[in-house]
């Protein structure tokens, strides 16, 4: 299986398997205490208002990420990995529960104020800009004004050449693979202690997302202390993963070692033979 | 000499540090403050000392001319005539400006009336930059007037730019094209406070080929008004493209007006025009590079009028 694991999130957590997850799972996921932990999300639930009630897209979620890690949030369309992501960049503020970086309770901190604590945020679907070039993109992102040829460098790290797009606009001129790149680069040039990418290979094509495998490689590599979060479908992406999370109907249905949790997503065991693998003593209602 | 205040205008307008290389002649207050010609570009004031002729040798390259106007005497109306006549088969760069600055009470108004004669095949780049300043009760007004006479395979590209402190502007501009002569318009307009700016633009594809493009990108902040009125005749087989976009802001109000006539079964014209205000998820991109919204907004508006 190279590409995705749409399939087996789609007939396994959407019904067509007929298996949710547990409704009594526990959602406190003890997680390797290898570090010191950088994010933590304390019983996050996040509610929008639909026409007739309120519709729960994140329910009660723990979670912690450690310094130094490399953590992949998977699961089905839907099932509230976005949401996460934007809550933890303060796109969206949980309706309840507590989120922390390094100790400090950051809930009610701005957008601004979380990236200046270091919390970096790679959209899904990267935001266009009418003149405002490539080369200002990741001179705001870098926070300071480095020369074009110190730009270009983050720009060839994500596969493009450089010379043909710093001076580009950020406008419906680029394709969506490209975008998507220079949206990763600005997360490259602004370094921060955590790295955010909501499904980065989303519109990347094959060659490309070699790449972008490359890149999260480099990235864990060179960063010491810092963690990349990741959203993806992608079993590439979770083939480098340290930890996988798996969430669906806005919970934590699976969450441990990439050693642990990939083989019983890739693997052609049955939902339920995942899930009582997984919520022992819950199969009642598995 | 010109004063600080005189200098700091000349660099808004005409980017100009020191007195510029080439032909130029600077107006101040309604005088003319210094002038320099050359070998192929002459300038001759107007009997009636209404306005200056400029004479550009057919076969002139890569030279410049420059003839910014600063007022900064309060109170101070005028209306200047300056005519260009370009030969044949030259190339080159224009920049006009006007700078006011205004402390007093009492109006300052600067009306330019500019024609422009294109001898066939030249070339000409015109920047025209307007700039207000000063914190008096009186008006700043502006009202350019351009004709631009394109003859056969001439291109003139416009560059006109009024970003700041301009209170009242209406700016006609009107161009007529022989065949396989080229228009490209780029306007850059921004209007705070309560400043209100007319721009129209009449333009008449008359030959074969002829091709005109006409494009204005603006942002009107504050309770400020627009207005964009551009209206391309196709008569002969030709192409025109204007477009108008425009960003809005608090209590400001915009009227955009593209116009298309087409007389010639293959004159081919489109007109665009948009307006909204500055899109959400800009602000929030912005917000997770470290920027507050409000220097967010301040990004994305620079660089749409960049």
């Amino acid at each position: 299986m190279l590409w995705g694991l749409d399939e087996y999130f789609f007939f396994h957590y959407n019904g067509y398997g007929a298996r949710r997850p547990c409704a009594s799972a526990p959602t406190n996921w003890v997680i390797h205490e290898k570090g010191n932990t950088m994010l933590e999300l304390r019983d996050i639930s996040f509610e929008v208002s639909g026409e007739k009630a309120q519709k729960e897209i994140i329910r009660n979620v723990n979670l912690k990420i450690e310094e130094n890690r490399f953590v992949v949030i998977t699961g089905p369309n839907g099932g509230g990995k976005s949401t996460l992501a934007k809550l933890i960049a303060g796109i969206e503020k949980p309706t309840s529960g507590k989120i922390f970086l390094d100790g400090e309770d950051i809930t009610e901190k701005s957008i601004t104020e979380r990236a200046r604590l270091g919390i970096s945020f790679a959209f899904q679907q990267p935001v266009r800009f009418k003149g405002i070039q490539v080369l200002d993109l990741i001179r705001m992102a870098a926070g300071k004004q480095m020369s074009a040829a110190e730009a270009c460098r983050y720009l060839s790290e994500v596969g493009l050449c450089a010379k043909d797009y710093i001076n580009r606009e950020v406008n419906a001129s680029l394709s969506g693979g490209e975008l998507k790149r220079i949206e990763i680069a600005t997360v490259l040039a602004r370094g921060t202690k955590l790295s955010v990418f909501d499904e980065p290979e989303a519109g990347i094509d094959l060659w490309s997302f070699q790449n972008l495998i490359q890149v999260f490689e480099r990235m864990q590599e060179k960063t010491k202390d810092g963690s990349i979060l990741i959203i993806s479908h992608q079993e590439r992406i979770l083939n480098i993963a340290d930890e996988i999370v798996v969430i669906a109907e806005g919970q934590i249905a699976q969450q441990g070692s990439r050693e642990e949790i990939l083989p019983k997503l890739l693997g052609t065991a049955s939902a339920v033979t995942v899930c009582s693998r997984f919520y022992q003593g819950g199969e009642g209602q598995c | 000499m010109l004063d600080e205040i005189q200098k700091r205008i000349l660099e808004e307008v005409a980017d100009l540090h020191t007195v510029p290389s080439g032909a130029y002649n600077i107006r101040a207050n309604g005088k003319m403050e210094a002038r320099n010609t050359t070998a192929n570009i002459d300038i001759i004031s107007k009997e009636d000392g209404s306005g200056i002729d400029i004479h550009v040798k057919p076969g002139t390259k890569n030279e410049s001319l420059h003839i910014p106007v600063v007022l900064s005497q309060s109170g101070l109306k005028e209306t200047v005539y300056n005519d260009f006549y370009i030969g044949e088969d030259c190339d080159v760069f224009i920049v006009a400006g006007c700078g006011i600055d205004n402390c007093g009470n009492q109006d300052s108004q600067h009306d330019g009336i500019h024609r422009f004669f294109v001898g066939k095949n030249s070339r000409v780049k015109y920047v025209e930059k307007h700039y207000g300043a000063g914190n008096g009760q009186g008006k700043r007004i502006l009202n350019p007037g351009t004709e631009v006479h394109l003859e056969e395979n001439s291109t003139m590209e416009m560059e006109m730019v009024q970003i700041k402190g301009v209170d009242s502007t209406i700016r006609d501009t009107k161009a007529e094209l022989a065949a396989g002569a080229k228009l490209v318009v780029r306007e850059r307009l921004m209007t705070h406070g309560a400043q209100k700016a007319v721009s129209n633009y009449e333009v008449a594809l008359n030959g074969q080929d002829a091709s005109a493009d006409v494009v204005s990108r603006s942002v009107a902040r504050d309770q400020s008004y627009q207005k964009f009125d551009s209206r391309i005749t196709g008569n002969a087989p030709c192409s025109g493209h204007t477009e108008c976009d425009a960003i809005i802001m608090d209590q400001a109000r915009i009227l955009a007006i593209p116009q298309l006539e087409a007389n010639d079964l293959d004159a081919a014209l489109i007109h665009e025009a948009a307006i909204g205000k500055i899109a959400g998820d800009q602000i929030i991109k912005l917000m997770t590079l470290g920027l507050t919204e409000e220097e967010a907004e301040e990004q994305i508006v620079n660089g749409f009028l960049k």
